[in-house]
């Protein structure tokens, strides 16, 4: 075994994505020490990087605007669930955000000097900033590690796996960690934690974000006591990339090619399909994205989808100078892949793309549990039961600069560091574990994860396919057991996977618990068996760790403002 | 008859001491070479030390290694029915099989 490291600092930041980043600049900015760790290295494993074009953000810069008209759009697609302090504080502050992204080097579309928008689906009118081609969460990326990088105060720790929060008389007071490359457990004591792991799309066998997002904050909050709040509201990115397959190419990227050109979503015979389920497209790219997913696996469980099992969406009526003016060298690398646009359609089908979930938070981010604050997609509320196209790297950064700021001022008051040893025994004990070399293929195990939420999980849901998914769930909860496997060596594989399926088998037994007892259809929460919304069911369920259980209260949307439509 | 991509993969825990093992991986047409080495980890062996983050997307950077001589990116190389030779890099510092460390000195935790 290894000897346990520990370090101390005022603010621990958990994830570099854009809401980590922003929060550890924000903190060391307001005078105090912050240590920004990364599973993977620092600001390139989250989803920020992955995101390819829109960005919602009432600048008016293209259109007249207000963050009011933001507002409007982003509660009216969160289907009544939203809380509305959090939706608010995204539409309220974003404009300051991305200016300020702009003043640190991130080249917004612009046209005459002025910054471009697009229209997305949802919003009544352009309000969608990026960055050519397909490029803005790159670039969002590289200008906030510019700046973690010339901002005194930030210690870096790539590598560093966190796995459990350390809590303390009801308090957290910093984490354990499997720092990978050395294979060495870690101690961190911490003032103040922010939770900035993104969210849980990794459970789902298609999904649209990087291998990290397995649902590990909302494990690490839920385990230390913190509530989570509408985990049945997975967001399915309708037209993720199918078939014929792509390399070297995210699946999310016909998005911005909707934006750009419209397209045309076809079923299998060849025929527009989405006036069946009470939207019409005409070539424009208005429907959202409950609907679009909706329409199309219905139209595959009907016997009219493409051969691998989803919709066409053609470009064949661009012209090739409207494609490559659009898309530049994006056109190179699609034909790379053989793939002509003005000649064949592609296959697109649903893809698990965000989390609306997550752990419940004030305006501040300060969470129910004293010491830990949560940033980005971690945090529940926001987005009700259905995220607008666009807010999600808006939410990012003003999270994230939100959670910075509270957490250095929470940090700054406290004279001393609460962190005992003692307290962090039990989960030193699991990170500090000896070789244990039996066990079963971790790495099946997360494809048998990912399969099981994919079919009984998914977008449309049943009593029965629910009843099967937390059987089976717990199936492999016992396979896994309660001792970490693994060699002890450095990037042991078997044993990251085994903190990585602790986590995310815990995430998706409490998503398919609350959507088994949401007994209604709302946003992206589909059940077959129950169609429709219920007025009743204008409620958020709020889920508790309890010794070892789950516990789910229903409570009325927190701070609805009384003229929200 | 299926194709198969026979990759002969470098496995260790230190340059001196490591060695080349071959694995069949069934071939499918527009594979990448990290979707061979996860296929391999899900149905061989689970100890076998990648990294990646963004699968496929070529945006995090982070499955840069050796194939066939070249400096490439497992998620962007594209898997082939024949014998592939995939290596660590061989100017980082090995951390384990076809890892190596490649963060910036500066963000390396215990530096």
């Amino acid at each position: 075994m290894t000897a346990a490291m520990h370090v101390e600092t005022d603010v621990l930041v958990i994830g570099s994505g854009g809401a980590g980043m922003y929060a550890a600049i924000e903190a060391a900015q307001s005078g105090v020490r912050v240590l920004l760790a990364d599973r993977s290295l620092i600001g390139r494993g989250g989803a920020t990087v992955m995101a390819q074009m829109t960005v919602a953000v009432a600048l008016g810069s293209q259109a007249p605007d207000h963050w009011t008209y933001h507002l409007r759009d982003t509660l009216e697609a969160g289907r009544g669930l939203c809380d509305e302090s959090l939706s608010r504080l995204i539409c309220e502050e974003g404009p300051d955000c991305i200016r300020q992204m702009d003043a640190w080097g991130v080249g917004w579309a612009r046209k005459d000097g002025r910054i471009v928008a697009a229209q997305a689906p949802g919003h009544d009118r352009p309000r969608c900033v990026y960055v050519d081609f397909l490029n803005t969460g790159p670039a969002v990326s590289k200008a906030l590690r510019a700046v973690v990088n010339k901002t005194s105060g930030i210690r870096k720790a790539s590598d560093l796996l966190v796995t459990d929060l350390v809590s303390d008389a009801g308090e957290v007071v910093g984490a354990t960690a499997l720092h990978l490359t050395s294979g060495a457990p870690v101690t961190i004591a911490a003032k103040a934690t922010i939770v900035a792991t993104g969210g849980l799309t990794r459970l789902y066998r298609r999904n649209s974000a990087s291998a990290n997002m397995g649902g590990d904050g909302y494990a690490l909050a839920l385990r230390a006591g913190a509530p989570l709040i509408d985990m049945e509201f997975v967001q399915f990115f309708p037209i993720g990339h199918l078939a014929p397959r792509l390399i070297g190419m995210d699946p999310i990227m016909w998005d911005p090619f909707r934006y750009k050109l419209g397209g045309r979503l076809l079923n299998g015979d060849g025929e527009e399909f989405t006036s069946r389920y009470g939207s019409s497209e005409d070539g424009a790219y208005v429907l959202t994205r409950d609907l679009a997913t909706f329409a199309i696996i219905k139209e595959v469980e009907a016997g009219r989808g493409s051969p691998h099992g989803g919709a066409y969406l053609s470009f064949e009526h661009c012209a090739p100078a409207e494609l490559r003016a659009a898309f530049g060298p994006v056109i190179d690398r699609l034909a790379a892949n053989a793939i002509d646009l003005t000649k064949m359609p592609v296959e697109v089908a649903p893809i698990a793309h965000y989390h609306m979930g997550g752990v419940t938070a004030d305006a501040r981010m300060e969470t129910e549990i004293l010491g830990l604050l949560v940033a980005g997609e971690a945090v529940g509320g926001a987005n009700g039961a259905n995220r607008l196209s666009g807010n999600a790297v808006t939410e990012a950064l003003v999270f994230g600069r939100r959670a910075g700021r509270s957490a250095a001022a929470h940090a700054a008051k406290m004279t001393s560091q609460p962190f005992r040893p003692q307290a962090a025994a039990a989960a030193l004990d699991l990170v500090a574990r000896d070789r244990v070399a039996s066990g079963p293929n971790s790495a099946d195990m997360i494809l048998r994860l990912q399969s099981i939420m994919a079919d009984d999980v998914g977008p449309f849901r049943t009593r029965e396919k629910l009843d099967r998914a937390i059987a089976r769930i717990d199936d492999l909860g016992a396979e896994l057991g309660e001792r970490p496997f693994g060699d002890g060596q450095r990037l042991d594989m078997r044993r990251i996977d085994w903190f990585d399926l602790r986590n995310m088998l815990l995430v998706a037994r409490v998503v398919a618990l609350a959507a088994l007892r949401r007994t209604e259809s709302r946003g992206a929460h589909q059940r077959e068996d129950f169609p429709g919304m219920v007025p009743e069911w204008r409620v958020n369920q709020v889920a508790r760790w309890r010794e070892g259980e789950i516990e789910f209260v229903s409570a009325s949307p927190a701070h609805a403002l009384a003229a929200a439509q | 008859m299926t194709a198969v991509a026979r990759l002969r993969v470098w496995r260790g825990l230190a340059p001196q001491a490591g060695q080349f093992e071959s694995y069949e991986v069934p071939f499918e047409s527009g594979q990448s070479v990290l979707d061979g080495l996860r296929w391999i980890r899900a149905n061989h062996d689970p100890t076998l030390a990648i990294r990646y983050s963004c699968i496929n997307a070529n945006a995090c950077k982070e499955c840069v290694m050796e194939i066939d001589g070249a400096t490439a990116y497992a998620c962007s190389a594209r898997l082939e029915p024949r014998e592939m030779i995939v290596k660590p890099l061989s100017n980082k510092a090995l951390v384990r099989d076809l890892v190596t460390e490649i963060a910036p000195p500066a963000e390396r935790f215990g530096t």
